[in-house]
Order: C-alpha cells, then sequence, then structure tokens
C-alpha cells in the first residue's frame, strides 16, 4: 500500500504502482486543477511540489510518492502562492487557463527557493513549462512583480 | 452522412432583428433576446424563437449568454463587458454563460443559419446584436422605474448599475426585475454614443482570470459525470489506412476495461480510468490496411509541388500586363519558399465527453462550431439534432482545430459510445501524439514570387504564385468556395494592398491524402510571409527604406499606413543600433484588423540569434477590451513566432514524423521576445484580433535577421542557428 499526503491530507492507494501520480490525483482523489498536456515530461501542464520540489506529475509513478508530501494547484496556501496568484490576477496573465496551474506551481516553486529570480532563473526555472497562448511576456512580469510584492511583505 | 444543411451561407449582415422580452421562471427576473424577422412575413413566430442573451434575476445579477466559444481569447469578458455598457451596469454584477447549441438562436450572423466561433468575428458579429438587447434592457428598467416611482421617464438615468431619479431616490436592477419581464421591448432602442463609453476602452480585469488562476475553471478533461468511463482511440499509421483485422482478447481480458470497438475511424478502448484505457490500448492488435493510404512524404510532395509551379495556376488576380512588364525587364528578381505542415498543437489534446441515453445524445466539449458537431453526432446517432444538447466547455486552446468541417473528435467520441452500446457517459481523451499525429494542419505550402525592375530601376511587376491544398474543398465547407480557386491559399496574397501597376497571382490546388485546417489566420500565416519578405527584397533591391518604400505605396491604404506608422515611430525604426542587432518590419491585414509589427533582433557570430524585442500596433476599430486586444497580439506574436522559428510537421512515407514535444518545438520562455503593443484609437466597428497578431511576425523576424545574411529566409522554419556564410 502507498501512502503519502495530498494537500496536507493523508491518502492511499493499492493497484498499479506505475500509474502515474497525475491520474491518480485527477481520477481518484478527484482533484482536476492539474491538467494533462503531454504525457512524458514536455509541457508542464501538469506540475505538482513533491516536498516543495516541482514534479511533472505525468510522469512521476505514484511509488515514488510513497511517503512524501504532494501539493496541488488546489493546496496552494503559502505566502508566496498568494503573491504569485495575484500578481497573476493583477495582470491577467491567463488566455486559455489551460497551461495555467502548471506555470504557477513552477513559479511558486521557483519564489519559494529564490525570491529575487533574474530572467535568467525564470527562463531556466519556467521553460519546461508550454504555454500554446503565449501568456510567457506576463508570465515574466507576474513572477518579477511578485517577487517585489514578497519584499515588500518582508 | 449529408452534411449539407450546416454549409454557411453567404454573409447576412442585413438581416433584421427585433427583442422580445420574456420572464425568468417564478418571477425571478427577466431575460431579453432577439427574433430573427423575416422581411415580408407580418406576424414572426416571436413566441417559439426566443434567443435569450442577457437574463437580469431579482438578486440585480446580470447574465449574458456567449454564444462563441472562449479558448482563451477573452470573447466571455468581450461580449459581457458589450452589454454592461449599454445597460450601464456595474462590472461586479456581470456574470456569463456558455449558450446551448441552437442556431435558430445562437448563429453567428457573419456565418448564416451555423453557429459558430471562427475568423476572429465574434466580436464583430454580435456587436450590434448585443448592444441593441443591453439598450433595450435598460430602456425598460427606466421605464419600469419611472412608473413605481409616478415621474417621466426622461428624469430616471441609470449608472454603475443603479437607477436613480433626481430627486435622489434609487432601484437596483432586480428591483424592476419582474416589472420589466411583463413589458415589451422597444423596437429600436436608442444605443449610446460611443463617445459616452465607460467601460468599453478601459481596462476592465478577464472575467475568467479567478478561476483559471486557481484551477478552478471546467475543460473537457474535467467533464466528470456521475459513472463516467474514460476512452482512448487508436487512430490508424497512415491518412487513408483501414483496418484490416483487429485482435482485442487481450485487451478485453485487463481488469476494468469495458469495451474494445472497431469504428470507421479506428479503434476506441473503454475503461474505468484513463490508465486502464492507455494500457489496454498497448495489447490492442490491429492489422492496417495501407493500401489506399498517402504514402507520400515530405521530400515527395516538395517535389510535386515545384512541379506543378512550373505551370500557371488559376490566376485569381490579374493587373495591368504582368507578362510584358516581366519581357521588357532590365531586371528580375525572384525566390522560392518553403513552408511546412504545422500542427496547432493546442495545450488541451482534443477530447469531447459523450453519453447516449433514453433517445438523446449529451455531448460535452470545447464546441468551436456546435451546429456541426450536433449535426454530426444526430446522423451518428440517429436522432434528431434538437435531441443533442451540447454542453459547451472551456477549451485548452484551439487556434483553428476544434473547428472541423467533420467534427473528428467529437465523431471519435460519438461512434465509440454508439458502438459500444453503453449508456453510461463516456470521456474520450486524444494522447499528444494523437493530437499531433491525427492530422488537420496548416497546409504544407510551396510559393514563388518574381518581381520585375524597369531600365530606371523601379519596380515593374509583380508575380505571386502558391501551391497548396485546399482547406474546403471535398469538405462541407466546400460552398464557400466561390471561383475556381479555395481563396484560403492565397488569401493576404491576391489583395496585396501595395500600388503597383502590374500584379498577378495564381494558385494551384495540390490534392494530397493528408488532413489540413485553419491554422491561426489560415492563408495569411504563409502569404503575409511570402509576400512581406520579397517586398523588402525589393525595398533593397531598389535601395530604398522598408518603411518608406511600403508608405509611399499605401497611399491609399490610411489604415495599413496608420499601423505602419505608429510602429515604426514607437520603435524608433531607423535607430542606431549596436553592429549584431537589426530591426525589421512587416505590416498586414487580416480579418478586417491591420496590424504592423517591427522586430529587434540579435545575431551572434556563430548563428545563433535572439529576438529581443517586437512593438505592434494594431488597428481593429473600436477596442473594446484594450487589455484583452494587447494579450490577443502578444499571444497571437509567440504563436506565429514559434512556428517560423522552429515548428514543423514532416512525414516520411506518409508517417508523421513528429509525435510530441521532443521532436515539435512550439514557443517557449525563453525564445519569447518583450513585446509591445499599442492600439490606434478609432471610431470604426470592432474587427477580430485572436488571429490578426500572428502573420506579421514571422516576416518582420525575418526582415531584421536578413541583415546577416547572404539571402532571405525563405525555407521555414529558420531553426536554431542561421547560415551566416
Ligand atoms: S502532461 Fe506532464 S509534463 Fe506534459
Ligand atoms: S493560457 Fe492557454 S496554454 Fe497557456
Amino acid at each position: 500500500m502507498i501512502k503519502f499526503k495530498l494537500n496536507g491530507k493523508s491518502v492511499t492507494y493499492e493497484g498499479d504502482s506505475s500509474k502515474p501520480l497525475l491520474w491518480f490525483v485527477r481520477e481518484d482523489a478527484e482533484l482536476t486543477g492539474s491538467k494533462f498536456g503531454c504525457g512524458v515530461a514536455m509541457c508542464g501542464a501538469c506540475t505538482m511540489h513533491l516536498n516543495g520540489n516541482p514534479v511533472r506529475a505525468c510522469s512521476t509513478p505514484i511509488s515514488m510518492v510513497d511517503g512524501g508530501s504532494v501539493t496541488t494547484i488546489e493546496g496552494l496556501e503559502s505566502k508566496t502562492a498568494k503573491a504569485v496568484q495575484t500578481a497573476w490576477q493583477d495582470l491577467d496573465v491567463v488566455q486559455c487557463g489551460y497551461c495555467q496551474s502548471g506555470q504557477i506551481m513552477s513559479a511558486v516553486a521557483l519564489l519559494e527557493k529564490n525570491n529575487k529570480p533574474t530572467d535568467e532563473d525564470i527562463n531556466a526555472a519556467m521553460d519546461g513549462n508550454l504555454c500554446r497562448c503565449a501568456t510567457y511576456h506576463r508570465i515574466r512580469k507576474a513572477i518579477h512583480n511578485a517577487s517585489k510584492s514578497l519584499a515588500k511583505e518582508a | 452522412m449529408n452534411f449539407s444543411r450546416f454549409v454557411p451561407q453567404k454573409q447576412n449582415l442585413s438581416r433584421r432583428e427585433f427583442l422580445k422580452v420574456s420572464s425568468l421562471a417564478a418571477g425571478a427576473g427577466f431575460a431579453i433576446g432577439s427574433v430573427p424577422l423575416v422581411a415580408g412575413e407580418a406576424t414572426p413566430a416571436v413566441q417559439q424563437g426566443l434567443g435569450h442573451f442577457i437574463k437580469v434575476t431579482s438578486d440585480s445579477l446580470v447574465t449574458v449568454v456567449i454564444k462563441h466559444l472562449d479558448k482563451g481569447q477573452g470573447v466571455t469578458t468581450g461580449l459581457t463587458a458589450i452589454v454592461a455598457e449599454e445597460m450601464d451596469a456595474d462590472w461586479s454584477q456581470m456574470r456569463w454563460e456558455f449558450a446551448p447549441a441552437d442556431a435558430t438562436k445562437y448563429n453567428n450572423l457573419f456565418f448564416g443559419p451555423v453557429q459558430g466561433t471562427g475568423g476572429s468575428t465574434a466580436i464583430a458579429n454580435s456587436w450590434m446584436q448585443l448592444r441593441q438587447a443591453g439598450a433595450a434592457a435598460k430602456h425598460m428598467m427606466v421605464k419600469a422605474a419611472a412608473k413605481r416611482w409616478q415621474v417621466a421617464p426622461a428624469e430616471v438615468t441609470v449608472a454603475e448599475g443603479k437607477i436613480k431619479h433626481k430627486s435622489g431616490k434609487t432601484l437596483s436592477f432586480g428591483d424592476v426585475a419582474s416589472d420589466v419581464a411583463k413589458m415589451t421591448a422597444p423596437e429600436k432602442p436608442n444605443l449610446k454614443d460611443p463617445k459616452d463609453f465607460k467601460l468599453i476602452g478601459s481596462n476592465i480585469p478577464r472575467i475568467d482570470s479567478p478561476e483559471k488562476t486557481k484551477g478552478k475553471a471546467n475543460y473537457t478533461l474535467d467533464v466528470n459525470q456521475p459513472g463516467m468511463l474514460k476512452a482512448v482511440i487508436i487512430h490508424p499509421p497512415l491518412f487513408g489506412a483501414t483496418i484490416k483485422s483487429l485482435d482485442k482478447s487481450e485487451a478485453l481480458k485487463m481488469k476494468g476495461v469495458k469495451a474494445v470497438v472497431q469504428t470507421p475511424r479506428g479503434v476506441g478502448i473503454v475503461a474505468d480510468s484513463y490508465w486502464t484505457a492507455t494500457q489496454a490500448r498497448q495489447v490492442v492488435k490491429i492489422d492496417w490496411d495501407e493500401s489506399a493510404a498517402e504514402k507520400r512524404g515530405s521530400k515527395e510532395l516538395w517535389k510535386s509541388y515545384k512541379t506543378m509551379a512550373r505551370e500557371e495556376g488559376q490566376v485569381v488576380r490579374n493587373d495591368g500586363d504582368v507578362t510584358k512588364a516581366f519581357k521588357e525587364a532590365a531586371k528580375t528578381i525572384n525566390l522560392e519558399f518553403e513552408f511546412p505542415y504545422l500542427a496547432h498543437s493546442a495545450m488541451e489534446p482534443m477530447n469531447c465527453a459523450v453519453q447516449i441515453k433514453e433517445g438523446q445524445c449529451d455531448i460535452w466539449t470545447g464546441s468551436q462550431i456546435p451546429t456541426v458537431d450536433q449535426g454530426v453526432a444526430a446522423s451518428v446517432v440517429g436522432l434528431t439534432p434538437d435531441k443533442v444538447n451540447i454542453h459547451t466547455q472551456f477549451a485548452g486552446g484551439s487556434f483553428g482545430r476544434r473547428a472541423v468541417p467533420n467534427a473528428d473528435f467529437v465523431l471519435d467520441a460519438v461512434l465509440i459510445a454508439k458502438l459500444s452500446g453503453l449508456d453510461a457517459p463516456i470521456n474520450l481523451q486524444w494522447s499528444r501524439e494523437d493530437d499531433m499525429q491525427a492530422g488537420y494542419y496548416r497546409p504544407m505550402t510551396y510559393q514563388e514570387m518574381k518581381a520585375s525592375f524597369d531600365d530606371k530601376g523601379e519596380l515593374s511587376g509583380w508575380h505571386q504564385r502558391v501551391v497548396s491544398q485546399s482547406i474546403l474543398r471535398g469538405t462541407p465547407f466546400a460552398g464557400m468556395i466561390q471561383g475556381p480557386l479555395d481563396m484560403t491559399l492565397v488569401e493576404g496574397g491576391h489583395n496585396l494592398p501595395y500600388a503597383m501597376d502590374n500584379i498577378k497571382v495564381d494558385g494551384h490546388e495540390a490534392s494530397v491524402g493528408v488532413p489540413v485546417l485553419w491554422w491561426r489566420s489560415v492563408g495569411h500565416t504563409h502569404n503575409a510571409y511570402s509576400t512581406e519578405v520579397f517586398l523588402d527584397e525589393v525595398a533593397r533591391t531598389m535601395g530604398k527604406d522598408p518603411v518608406q518604400f511600403r508608405l509611399e505605396r499605401l497611399k491609399e491604404h490610411p489604415r495599413h499606413a496608420g499601423v505602419l506608422k505608429l510602429a515604426a515611430e514607437k520603435a524608433g525604426w531607423g535607430k542606431k543600433l549596436p553592429k549584431n542587432k537589426a530591426q525589421g518590419v512587416a505590416v498586414h491585414e487580416s480579418f478586417s484588423s491591420f496590424v504592423a509589427e517591427v522586430a529587434e533582433v540579435t545575431v551572434n557570430d556563430d548563428g545563433t540569434y535572439s529576438v529581443d524585442k517586437i512593438v505592434c500596433a494594431v488597428d481593429c476599430g473600436i477596442a473594446i477590451t484594450p487589455d484583452v486586444i494587447k494579450a490577443q497580439m502578444e499571444g497571437g506574436i509567440g504563436y506565429g513566432l514559434g512556428s517560423c522559428m522552429s515548428e514543423a510537421v514532416t512525414l516520411t512515407d506518409g508517417k508523421v514524423d513528429q509525435a510530441n514535444f521532443y521532436n515539435y518545438f512550439p514557443m517557449r520562455m525563453s525564445k519569447m521576445p518583450e513585446i509591445e503593443v499599442h492600439i490606434v484609437q478609432s471610431g470604426e466597428s470592432p474587427t477580430g484580433v485572436g488571429e490578426p497578431g500572428t502573420p506579421p511576425a514571422g516576416p518582420a523576424v525575418a526582415n531584421a535577421l536578413r541583415k546577416f545574411l547572404k539571402k532571405p529566409l525563405t525555407k521555414l522554419p529558420f531553426g536554431d542557428r542561421l547560415d551566416l556564410a
């Protein structure tokens, strides 16, 4: 039996241990904020945090999260997350919105490790998150704005 | 299947409409819609034909019914803003919902009796319709309040969602909603003078931002009805291949697998979860019959396109005497352009949920042409279209992909549901590989451009030849082809705005078994590129500045010239730049909007390069939601640029070489330029913005990169490294 924390709550899973975390979260736990875009860790639409690090849930077998702690877009509540989501809304970053849960998860993970990212840092952290609507320009601005608002709060 | 009834008719702008009020259930408020009034008909069928566009409930919430699909272009915000403006509502009381499929109420006024979103028409065709509905609602609320207060309507005003009398008394929309429900709508409500617009033109926030930022917006992927099963499909490996034999025994043995069905389009697998269905897919054994399949690869196709280009095609424009101009030319130049197939690759791979039960068919999907999807489903299931209920979901992008003449992914889902005989709801999800390899691409296109110059060095002739696949021919939309050539091949080329005495444009429709479709801005994707890059080459040959050269020839086209001047000015056109940097420009009209873009690039000694900045100017008439327009320009630029820099679908022996984002390369964060968008102030009717940002991006960048190259970039995509030798 596989046991882990999902957004702070304990969950258990029995069955095919190669099943990707994404499908457990979406279909078994019925949290549908994380999306499916490629299934091969090339687009970032499924990004979640595993023990604080961004992972591509479509390519993470559920066996790998045993004993760990998983956060999805539904479970975001840190100060950083709030700053990111506020910045996102202030700039109206979203278009179709499909990639945005993944974008936000990657951005929050970046800012939690590095609260003053440079453009280069942003490229490195965000290049794995595709956005076919090409909202990159606003994502970059929103990350900088969130960083500034966090600095002000501190 | 007979699709003829879904064929769009000619544009029908003149149809008169009149407004109709009705009450919502249990006196909860009023609704307002329009009924088409057929000329000459004395008493139209008012009672049955109600189209509800606005609902006002007793809690003062105003819900706008959105007849278009929101696939990211922000139409839910734009259409809601139009109604809020005419009603003088407060933005916070505005709500929206997607309309059901019903072309009698919710047709696109530009498409005839078809409900659909495309060609950047959502705002343009709804503009007057929703303004009238909003104005009528306000007119009646004023009348109702005046009656309540026993005052003259002229003493009553509405502002920010409040109805006010000069004495200081106020009422809310909800207070008068039930009175309005009993009234008759004015035939010709007074529309606001555009100079009094408060919301339109201001930066109202996107109405869908909060839910999309919190992961709460629902897409087809997320549709989860009680007892819902999941399905996947295996399509043929080659276009046109069919199933010879199918062995489903292993798959059926797997726990959780509910059905494996052979459909005319492939093999569908239904299971209790997506993961189970995906695993079952691996053990289904299919023997394919490839005898009738398209087996040519890109190499063979280029060869045949080039052979076709040796002959003259269907001539769609022939001004002056091009033959003479070339015969008498002192100099000629020519370029050959190669544009590959492109995948839309919307972030949400195609999907559709369906349930066939008790004589009804329910469909949940991001539906771009609900009339077609509904009709196709009805004929498969054997129902009348009114028994097919379409529940439109947010679409995770489309770029044209969700507007398919044969409703391909809807068809897949409905066929699986029908043939499996299951009455449980089934959500079909394509994988990324399915999405990339099942067809419907921007057509691969070959073009030849030629120009002649007289003995004074003046441009004397211009000739464009296009070889490409028709998007419309052989589809239910073939009725849109009006002459000998499908104009999607040449749009943006045949109507080149530049003043020239001798100009000829002709085209060949190639017949290839690869399915093609409109891809964000359709034929403009390649025609803006070929004409704007070639125009720079002409200017260069004549020793002229690209902006000056264009302006000289755009005297009859003030809106082209307007955006060009604005973009050039804002970008500091002609400013001094370091040796490794350059600027390039392109201007193009598509879908009645005008866009100019100035690109700034850096090229390194090893041939690597970056696009540093794009300055964009757009004229799309009255700017309803300026920030959404800016976002559409930014996104359109990123989409266009990504395709020119790194995207291509190629074929080997008929098989698509690309499968997923490890060998198909859209724009990513690190390559995205800084973008600055300027909107031309205009009093013209609003026109589309979803597509027009895309066409000029590639040629503007190519024209900037040209400074470092021996020849212009004519073979797309550019790739990561330029050939500087
Ligand atoms: S779906 Fe996981 S990275 Fe694309
Ligand atoms: S917002 Fe549409 S894919 Fe990113």
